[in-house]
């Protein structure tokens, strides 16, 4: 004991390290930046050279009209030319029902896929596989199917059900129609991962407390899964919005699906009027973030911590 | 709706299999109002089942459970109207702590002004009114665990029940809840059935102690008589007779049963045992084995292990034969030294040979007796 006590601080063993060579990389040790930040450069020169530059590039070129319009003459052009300007409607007409059916359908089918369900795996796939499927070949099985001689509508007149054929194609419907079947499953996978995350024991302990099924969704499930359908519907949104492929194929492409992307490439390559198509791409993109900025906006009212049931 | 207004509480034979292997066997228990009784056994052995069905989270497979003469087995958990208290704690995230104790009376559709009241109160109860508005995830795990507490009593439901309540809290604040359990039971007049594993907690908390092992009971009585008179090696083991050594019953001398194995001479009480010949298993507690003192039982064994417990030592010693033998004493003993140890004959339970998990005939008895 005795030498322990005495023995006591050593001079030399205390002599503080170089205070401010320690400290400065002490602090930026704190903020997460090491020799290991170098990692990032490569990503951050990609993104510089094929995001940031063509982005600012378009921006730019937007302000230059091909013609003497002035620097907002695009601006001024898009809003003002009614066929122009009704592409954001057309669009929202085919994405904001394609987003928002994608994730409701989602939802009970999660729901139901979450528990124990007999060739859980074999369902998964099959609602999986839409994704690894490209557009244009869903586009082209839709436009046989759903045809006027297609099988759906031969088979709605033989039972009796329609007089004439469903007009489903070459409209917005088959546009939407196409957008759920690829969109769907993005849904429903975030949709599920969102939901298993819950803990199944706070709808037991609802329903000890008297809660039914609905009661159980609507007060428990249902605000904690929110925040989590909320991204789920601008991930789809998004892809919805910028639909081009089925909106020239299974669509009408100068009519009710003449959305902002086809005036894009109309613009870009029936007019060659690069300026206006960056104009429309980048009004494209302002509307996207708008709806997207509103719904984080309402998401940031929720609840959003941890769900699985401990605090 | 008064529906604390019953008399007991029947469980006849409530089975529940999974696929092939059953999870719970012929649970027969009746509850009668103001009671605690805990279902008492190691993981694995029924009891959280048996809780589950209670709450009507899993459907039975076999038997049935009335509230009087009314059959609930059939009703959905919301209709039972048990309250339950999880061991998770399974509180709302997303509601205050008031929303999530108001959650029942508002599933109820009691009137605002009463629920406020009745909210209060509980909050009350459980200490936590300073922190009513606080998100669940802002407390500590014992408050938390309050919160589900006054969540699930504010309803007053008929029945209560405890899913290892206080097995998440550190030991010091386990033992405070487990005063306030017994404080709320007893001020509310609560039935409550509570699940543990922990044998300490389930003798200081229940008036009546269910041991279940392997999905079968295999005693039902008061904490003193299953911690006096263990039934089987099975119950024996578990409510602390660490000491399990297989000898053989010599028959009866005088008013003693004559014991002999592991190169041990023992006399017991011959009590109701129908062979007082052949293989038993022979039952003795650590805080029963007694070190250097002359008593009717004395054997010698050699130290192999001693622990500094604080109010005593926990000492491992091997008799002659090598049988290990666990025992407790305030005397300081040294590895390798060689003790004599006694144990006072009627501090020695025996039972027939492996009495514990699936000799079904001898515990039927047992049930029939206890029941």
């Amino acid at each position: 004991m005795a030498a322990l006590t005495t023995a006591g601080p050593s001079k030399s063993g205390l002599t503080p390290p170089p205070l401010q060579h320690l400290s400065l990389r002490h602090r930026l040790a704190e903020r997460g930046l090491d020799r290991m930040i170098w990692l990032a450069l490569p990503g951050f020169l990609f993104v510089l050279a094929l995001f940031v530059y063509p982005a600012v590039y378009g921006i730019m070129l937007s302000f230059q009209p091909n013609d003497e319009s002035g620097v907002f003459g695009n601006y001024v052009e898009f809003f003002t030319d009614k066929y122009l300007f009704d592409t954001i409607g057309n669009t929202f007409r085919i994405a904001l029902p394609a987003a928002l059916f994608n994730v409701m359908a989602a939802v009970p089918l999660a729901l139901v896929m979450r528990g124990r369900v007999r060739g859980k795996r074999t369902i998964n796939t099959i609602l999986i596989v839409p994704i690894s499927l490209g557009t244009v070949l869903v586009a082209e099985g839709l436009l046989t199917y759903l045809g006027p001689q297609g099988w759906l509508n031969r088979t709605l007149m033989a039972v009796g059900i329609i007089d004439e054929p469903l007009r489903l194609v070459h409209n917005m419907w088959g546009v939407i129609i196409s957008l759920i079947i690829t969109g769907f499953p993005f849904a429903f996978l975030l949709t599920l991962s969102y939901i298993t995350g819950i803990n199944p024991k706070m709808e037991e302990a609802a329903s000890t407390l008297g809660a039914g099924p609905w009661q159980r969704f609507s007060k428990v499930t249902l605000p904690l899964v929110a925040p989590g359908l909320a991204i789920t519907f601008c991930l789809t949104f998004v892809l919805a919005f910028s639909v081009f492929p089925s909106a020239v194929l299974l669509g009408n492409p100068a009519g009710d699906s003449h959305v902002l992307s086809v005036a894009a490439s109309q613009a870009a390559f029936q007019r060659y009027d690069f300026p206006l198509a960056t104009t429309i791409s980048i009004i494209t993109a302002v509307v996207e973030l708008t709806v997207v900025a509103l719904v984080l906006l309402w998401r940031s009212r929720m609840y959003r911590g941890s769900s699985a049931g401990k605090g | 709706m008064n529906s604390t207004d019953f008399s007991e509480l029947r469980l006849e034979g409530v089975s529940r299999t999974f696929g092939r292997s059953a999870a719970l066997t012929d649970l027969s228990l009746t509850v009668e109002r103001g009671e605690f009784v805990a279902l008492l056994g190691p993981s694995g052995g029924g009891k959280s089942t048996a809780l589950n069905c209670l709450a009507g989270l899993l459907p039975l497979t076999g038997g049935t459970i009335s509230l009087d003469d009314r059959r609930i087995d059939l009703l959905p958990p919301e209709r039972r109207g048990f309250g339950m208290i999880f061991q998770n704690y399974a509180l709302f995230p997303h509601l205050t702590v008031r929303g999530n104790i108001a959650f029942g009376l508002k599933m109820r559709k009691v009137p605002k002004d009463e629920m406020e009241r009745r909210v209060d109160s509980a909050l009350e109860l459980v200490q936590l009114t300073e922190h009513a508005d606080k998100q669940p995830g802002q407390l500590s795990g014992g408050q938390q665990q309050r919160v589900a507490i006054a969540r699930a009593v504010v309803v007053e439901p008929p029945i209560v029940l405890m899913d290892e309540p206080l097995s998440n809290l550190d030991a010091k604040l386990r033992h405070e809840m487990r005063a306030e359990i017994r404080r709320l039971h007893k001020t509310l007049g609560l039935t409550t059935v509570y699940v543990t594993h922990d044998q300490e907690e389930a003798l200081s908390l229940a008036d009546r102690l269910v041991v279940l092992n392997g999905g079968r009971v295999q005693q039902i009585g008061t904490p003193e008589e299953v911690y006096l008179e263990p039934v089987n090696s099975f119950v024996a083991d578990f409510m602390g007779y660490r000491n399990l050594l297989e000898m053989t019953a010599m028959g009866v001398d005088g008013d003693r049963l004559r014991l002999v194995g592991e190169g041990i001479e023992l006399a017991a009480i011959p009590g109701d045992l129908d062979a007082l010949n052949g293989p038993v298993t022979v039952a003795m507690r650590p805080e029963d084995l007694i070190v250097g003192q002359p008593m009717e039982n004395q054997f010698r064994a050699i130290v192999t292990s001693v622990e500094y417990q604080g109010r005593d030592f926990e000492v491992q010693a091997v008799a002659s034969s090598g049988a290990k033998l666990f025992l407790r004493t305030e005397k300081r003993l040294a590895i390798d030294q060689a003790i004599s140890i006694g144990i006072k004959p009627d501090r020695i339970m025996v039972y027939p040979a492996s009495s514990s998990l699936a000799d079904g005939q001898s515990l039927r008895a047992h049930e029939r007796e206890a029941v």
